[in-house]
């Protein structure tokens, strides 16, 4: 069996993170990174591996961005990942949600004409775009089943059970391998990498494949073509320093409230 | 006139107030029809209520072989109204309330139509010009679709819902929903307990907890009752279990956007800002004066939430009478 977990490589959210003068997110002037919210997909294709015990199964991670991406690759090694694959392409750049949607698809089902992919793991969300909506797009365009937004995984042979909290309700999906599946932060922490996990991540296999490879042309995906278009970026003011006094003698709740009630909330 | 499809957010049948802001946004694009996912009994009062805020139609899709499945089926009946009105006149843009499940039927829409998708837009002007806040509240962004159909999500509290009369008149939709999309099946659910204070999204006020509670929450729910406000915690109340994570704001909980935000015993990490940022008003209470949260706010208080909050709500007791 074989697991492609999709990772992405972001901006650092403590870092200043900022755009590009094309209004693209920039990836390379700030620091990047595996993307918080992956690192608990890698973690649960692990245990998935690890609590198949006897099966043979590999975990890849699959990550789609610029040179540096392969950061977010390494990392995953690390934690324990067998193989690694980075797409990269110049003409990749400014993609959308729908052309890098196309591009990871795409990389998956060469993944699987290789040597199959059984399960696909994703993160909730990356911590730069927030859409949550990945995922469910691999799904479609893969014509495997949706199992997103997981708290808890459990699964036995090849029925797969989460559960997931909703707007209203905690709601428990079954569905039958292969699947897609995205996990939360509420699924369990992920394991750092050990000194020997890093030492024995430099051996593993990692390749590098092009839009050519995956049988894309360049006029499908990128800034160029994108069915979006941001027209404009603007940093937010910084908050104008408020008031701020300290509690002394019970001062403090009365001053809250004469505020509150300046403000008409009373 | 082109239609803008706006899904119905309901809770069996209960609208909710997402709704009436998409619908009053609609009609900044074209002309509003509502398209309820539900029992077709509950279509007509459905449609009573949509129509005060100017929806022209109602389309109603019995969600009876959609509900026992995840997302996929209702990304097929969608694709299947919007193709089928399209052989009059295409739609202007298809509107969601952007929850979670909305987003993921949003993403596999826009696949079957080959339209631009644009998430959890906090503004939709005239044009489908969307603005966003992004990078933990950091940046506005601006964006449009070029390609297919809009569709577009949209956060709560983005628009105050305006009245308008319209005829809603109610049309059944009858959607074939196809094997592969009933692959991801519920096989339970079970409904959260309501705890009879306004809803974290949607409400006007919100007063949130964090670490400094140590567990104690009633002062934070004390408050925030004299206030008629709702209740949110930070992940780290969350994660010591002192909290349900459907109470959770920030970056993977749930982002807020009141009139009033008012953090307590919460230091103001970025993922947490990430969900209460572009809130109107923001205040804080924390021991620590260095708190990072006292950089948002507009007004705080150095001292101890458990003696702030408990005299700060006799204080609005009192003026409340
Ligand atoms: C991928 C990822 C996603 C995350 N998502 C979220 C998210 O969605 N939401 C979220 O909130 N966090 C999120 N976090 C966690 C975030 O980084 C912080 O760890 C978290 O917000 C801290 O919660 P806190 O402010 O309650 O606790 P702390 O940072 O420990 O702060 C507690 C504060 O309480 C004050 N205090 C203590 N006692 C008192 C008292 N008696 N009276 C008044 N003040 C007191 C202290 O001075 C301190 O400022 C995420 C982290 C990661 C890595
Ligand atoms: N460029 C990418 N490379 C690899 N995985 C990605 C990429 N973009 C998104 N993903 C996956 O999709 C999930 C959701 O991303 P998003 O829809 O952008 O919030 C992430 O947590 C990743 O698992």
């Amino acid at each position: 069996m074989n697991i492609v977990v999709c990772v992405k490589y972001v901006p650092d959210a403590t870092a200043d993170r900022k755009f590009e003068d094309d209004n693209t997110v920039d990836r390379v002037g700030v620091d990047g990174l595996l993307s918080e919210l992956d690192e608990y997909a890698v973690e649960q294709a692990l245990q998935f591996r690890e609590k198949r015990e006897g099966e043979e199964i590999t975990v890849t991670a699959l990550t789609v961005g610029p040179e540096k991406a392969v950061d977010a690759v390494r990392k995953s090694l690390q934690m324990g990942a067998d193989a690694g694959v980075h797409v990269v392409d110049d003409a990749i750049a400014g993609s959308d949600y729908l052309g890098t949607s196309l591009v990871l698809a795409k990389a998956i089902e060469k993944i699987k004409a290789d040597t199959g992919a059984d399960l696909v793991v994703c993160g909730m969300a990356s911590t730069d775009a927030s859409g949550s909506v990945v995922p469910a797009m691999l799904a479609e365009r893969l014509g495997m089943p949706q199992v997103t937004l997981a708290s808890v995984v459990e699964s036995q042979g090849d029925q797969v059970r989460i559960k997931r909290d909703n707007e209203g309700s905690t709601e428990v999906i079954g569905a039958t391998l292969p699947i897609v599946l995205s996990v939360t932060d509420q699924s369990g922490e992920a394991r750092y990498p050990s000194f020997k996990g890093i030492m024995a991540a430099k051996k593993k296999p990692l390749e590098t494949w092009s839009l050519t490879d995956l049988g894309l042309d360049a006029d499908q995906v990128g800034l160029s073509v994108a069915y979006t278009q941001v027209e404009d970026t603007t940093a937010r003011p910084p908050r104008t320093a408020g008031e701020i006094v300290t509690d002394e003698d019970g001062s403090g709740a009365g001053a809250l409230v004469d505020f509150l009630a300046s403000k008409k909330f009373i | 006139m082109s239609e803008v499809l706006v899904v119905i957010d309901h809770a069996d049948g209960e609208v909710k107030k997402p709704t009436y802001e998409l619908l009053t946004i609609a009609r900044r694009l074209g002309e509003p029809a509502a398209v309820f996912f539900g029992s077709p009994d509950q279509g007509d009062a459905v449609a009573e209520k949509v129509k005060k805020y100017g929806a022209a139609k109602v389309y109603v899709i019995d969600d009876a072989q959609i509900k026992g499945y995840l997302v996929a089926p209702k990304a097929e009946a969608l694709e299947q109204l919007v193709k089928q009105l399209a052989e009059k006149t295409s739609p202007a843009a298809v509107l969601l309330p952007s929850t979670f499940e909305n987003k993921e039927v949003a993403g596999r829409l826009a696949i079957k139509l080959g339209s631009g998708l644009i998430t959890d837009a906090v503004d939709v002007a005239e044009g489908g010009l969307t603005t966003q806040s992004v990078f933990a509240g950091n940046y506005t962004v601006q964006a449009k679709v070029t390609t297919g159909t809009p569709i577009i999500t949209v956060k709560p509290n983005s628009a105050a819902p305006e009245e308008a009369e319209g005829a809603a008149a109610v049309e059944a939709f009858a959607a074939t929903i196809s094997d592969v999309a009933k692959t991801a099946q519920v096989v339970a659910t079970q409904p959260r307990q309501s705890t009879g204070r306004p809803e974290l999204t949607e409400a006007a006020i919100v007063v949130s907890g964090g670490r400094g509670t140590g567990g104690n929450f009633e002062p934070v729910e004390g408050f925030a009752d004299s206030l008629g406000a709702a209740v949110g915690a930070s992940r780290a109340a969350v994660d010591s279990g002192w909290m349900p994570h459907a109470f959770q704001v920030g970056q993977t909980g749930k982002t807020v956007s009141p009139q009033l935000y008012v953090a307590n015993g919460i230091s103001g990490a970025i993922q947490h800002r990430a969900g209460m940022q572009t809130s109107k008003t923001i205040v804080a209470v924390n021991k620590d004066p260095e708190a990072p949260i006292f950089e948002l706010v507009d007004f705080g208080v150095v001292g101890d939430l458990h003696t702030v909050l408990p005299a700060a709500t006799e204080k609005v007791k009192e003026r409340k009478g």
